[in-house]
């Protein structure tokens, strides 16, 4: 790992630094897995069990230990290996007098319409591939589960991406959407589409609330708040019963309608009205297309923004807030907006969520959720539009299909379940990231000027 | 006047847990400036560590001795933990310094979501309780309708927190790597040019930090017989705002913030309702953080360009 602050930092030395040794390379990968077996004992050696009496089991598992520490060795070795031979290529083009253009290829050109495309196109594409509507419900399923978290990554990049204001508290405003539509249309039978943009109102306005007080904190500090909030929120909605209906949540939410119209079977129904045959599936295509809707929204409305004074103040702010204020911006107003419109969009995501759901409890708005947009936003690049959609996928789509894939049970043996290891990988993709490509895994936004020294 | 007696005791020794905490939090934002978000879930994995290493030494090897068993496994807790922090600082801090400003916070949120899923992966997602291990109380003073006592179990955590600070007070005061690391927390740079090893201070740092995060995740273990693998980020969050309201990168601070942290959620929780304890303990860090940012005992923070 000391390697990972000499390679961040690659400076054009004249001489090509000469490939290390192999011995060195085994002795430091043998290092790592020396550490490696360091850590795994003993929360990886001994696994503790309920046993039949009162106290618990241990099962001593060697085995797996041993395979970890192999893993790891063989990865480090490998990884030194491709490093430098990386690394004698650069030193070689520099040598050479070539120096390596940085090109700057634009993915979002050719990714963006196409996901569009496919995007616009998935209820068809899934009710051909798997021959009939009612067959292709899981990918159009999995299509709305995915374009919420992007809306919601759209949202946040809003916050974070744009603005640079880390918030971990984002699923408090998804949370207040969703209780908005639900306790609304239960208690006094609004309809949806009264009831949506009420939500994005009332998310706004407590990314206002939110975002007053902590208008004078910087990074570390706001993110905490914005954590705490988000928790207050929670404990307050599984703790006021005559409210919220406490962890028991709210129930019976009306489902969603086309415009005014139910979809039911018979008179008056959508099928009726535009003379099809009864399908319970249009429901679920109409949902896929009204979260595509406002996703869309949120793209465009961000994409705007970023051409307005205001957008451009958030990403000035993002890169040196007293630079910022030094030149006149109001910062005040700027992060109250970008609080305020990020929370309106995760506001709407929410009426959708409990639209969909016809539930909503506190128990799908904890801190995870939060850590699984920012994740999303992360992995995205931080304000890349077509980073975040592809994040989201990447996220929330590949568990998803991972389960499927029946090898993996023959490898890891039965029982194994990916979506076990899903938020272990989410985390440790967290961090490699920041390690190795803090700008994002598709980063059409690199500054134009960089300074080369460090900050202290 | 019983009743207070009491959960003054009981607030006193989940303090003393909050501010060994704490103490992590502060070391690290003095030293670095950021937020070790996954301190917490260092501490639930010493629990577990604790735990692991209890069940062996009790029913593999058979030990009885209480108080054997106890050192035991506080010192392989801290040793097991120590290495865990010094590993997460290298694979997930290090490269980052010098990167953008979140970067190190966002880390620090990946390192914690991996350490409580890796958790779950290898020990499962339930409870996990151990047999308590020692009962016995004092009974400081009685009359006919309360009895206050102070429990074996509450005067171990006292008087071992009372220990590892006086041992840590010397060390931070007294010893040369006490002196490089308050140089360091003033002037990364200029500690450099004076020949201490920044990048050495920083990784000591981050294994102390481990290390009192161990100590309170054995006597969690030890006071409330049961860790499970979501048990980091309350306790977490807790000793963040502990480490805030006493004035964040002030030692003594994270340790009276602390006490004052675990008084008042438990006269919270005995005064008023249980269900807002966390509530109170969350209100109190955005009201600390909004209005005194510099908390009790912390220096203000100059805003540098």
């Amino acid at each position: 790992m000391a390697q990972g602050s000499t390679i961040g930092q690659v400076a054009p030395t004249v001489a090509p630094r000469s490939t290390a040794a192999l011995p060195a390379l085994l002795k430091d990968a043998a290092l790592f897995a020396l550490v490696t077996l360091g850590l795994a004992i003993p929360v990886v050696a001994y696994r503790t069990d309920l046993g039949q009496g009162t106290g618990l089991v241990l099962t001593g598992r060697w085995g797996l230990v041993a395979s970890l520490c192999l893993a790891i060795f063989v990865l480090r070795l490998a990884q030194r290996l491709v490093l430098a031979e990386v690394s004698r290529r650069r030193d070689a083009r520099i040598l050479a007098g070539v120096a390596a253009p940085p090109v700057a290829v634009r993915p979002a050109r050719i990714l963006g319409p196409l996901t569009l495309a496919i995007a616009l196109t998935l209820p068809f594409l899934a009710a051909f591939g798997s021959g009939g509507l009612s067959e292709g419900r899981y990918w159009i399923d999995l299509g709305i589960l995915i374009l919420t978290y992007v809306m919601l990554g759209w949202g946040l990049n809003i916050v974070v991406g744009l603005a640079g204001l880390l918030d971990l508290g984002y699923v408090a405003f998804y949370a207040v959407g969703a209780y908005s539509y639900a306790l609304l249309s239960t208690v006094f039978g609004l309809s949806f589409w009264i009831c949506l943009p009420l939500s994005g109102l009332f998310a706004a306005a407590f990314g206002i609330l939110l975002g007053f007080p902590v208008l004078r904190l910087r990074g570390d500090y706001l993110a905490i708040v914005t954590l705490a909030f988000g928790e207050i929120i929670r404990l307050v909605l599984i703790n006021w019963t005559d409210f919220s209906g406490g962890s028991a949540g709210v129930s019976s939410i009306p489902r969603v309608n086309f415009f005014g119209v139910p979809f039911a079977a018979g008179e008056g129904g959508f099928a009726a009205l535009f003379g099809l045959s009864f399908n319970p599936m249009h429901r679920v295509v109409f949902l896929y297309y009204l979260i595509l809707v406002l996703a869309l929204i949120t793209n465009l409305v961000t994409l705007r923004m970023r051409r307005l004074p205001l957008g451009r103040a958030w990403e000035a702010l993002r890169e040196d807030e007293i630079a910022c204020r030094s030149l006149g911006i109001d910062t005040t107003i700027t992060k109250l907006t970008a609080f305020a419109l990020g929370a309106m969009f995760a506001g709407f995501a929410g009426s959708f969520f409990a639209v969909r759901q016809g539930f909503v409890s506190p128990e799908s708005f904890n801190f995870l959720e939060s850590a699984i947009i920012l994740a999303i936003v992360v992995l995205g690049g931080m304000g890349s539009q077509i980073g975040v959609a592809i994040a989201a996928i990447a996220m929330v789509g590949a568990p998803e299909l991972l389960r499927n894939l029946g090898f993996l049970r023959a490898v890891f043996g039965e029982g194994f379940d990916p979506n076990e290891y899903r938020l272990l990988l989410f985390g440790l993709a967290m961090v490699g990231m920041m390690v190795w490509r803090p700008r994002g895994l598709i980063s059409e936004r690199t500054p134009s000027v960089r300074l080369a020294g460090r900050k202290s | 006047m019983e009743f207070f007696a009491q959960q003054f005791i009981n607030g006193l020794t989940l303090g003393s847990i909050y501010g060994l905490i704490a103490l992590g939090y502060t070391m690290v934002f003095g030293i670095i400036g950021m937020v070790n978000f996954a301190h917490g879930d260092v501490f639930m994995l010493s629990s577990f560590i604790a735990l692991i290493c209890f069940l062996i030494l009790t029913t593999w090897l058979g030990l009885t001795s209480v108080a054997l068993v106890f050192l035991i496994v506080l010192i392989l807790a801290m040793v097991l933990t120590a290495l865990w922090g010094w590993a997460i600082e290298r694979v997930a801090y290090r490269p980052l310094r010098g990167s953008f400003r979140l970067a190190p916070l966002i880390s620090a949120i990946g390192v914690s979501i991996f350490l409580s899923n890796f958790v779950q992966v290898v020990q499962g997602a339930r409870n996990k309780p151990v047999p308590p291990l020692v009962r016995e109380v004092f009974v400081l003073f009685q009359n006919e309708q309360y009895t206050v006592t102070l429990s074996y179990k509450q005067a171990i955590i006292m008087t071992t927190t009372a220990a590892l600070l006086a041992g840590f007070w010397y060390l931070v005061q007294r010893t040369s790597f006490g002196r490089a690391q308050r140089a360091c927390e003033q002037d990364r740079r200029m500690a450099a040019l004076l020949g201490i090893n920044v990048d050495r201070t920083i990784s000591l740092t981050f294994v102390l930090g481990a290390a009192l995060a161990a100590v309170a995740g054995t006597l969690y273990l030890l006071y409330y017989g049961v860790v499970s693998f979501s048990d980091g980020f309350v306790p977490g969050v807790k000793a963040f705002t502990a480490a805030v309201l006493g004035g964040i990168g002030s030692l003594p601070g994270a340790v009276l913030g602390g006490l004052i942290i675990g008084l008042i959620e438990t006269f919270w929780s005995a005064y008023f309702s249980i269900e807002y304890k966390d509530v109170a303990a969350f209100l109190i860090l955005i009201v600390v953080l909004i209005f005194k940012p510099s908390g009790i005992l912390g220096r203000p923070e100059v805003e540098k360009v």
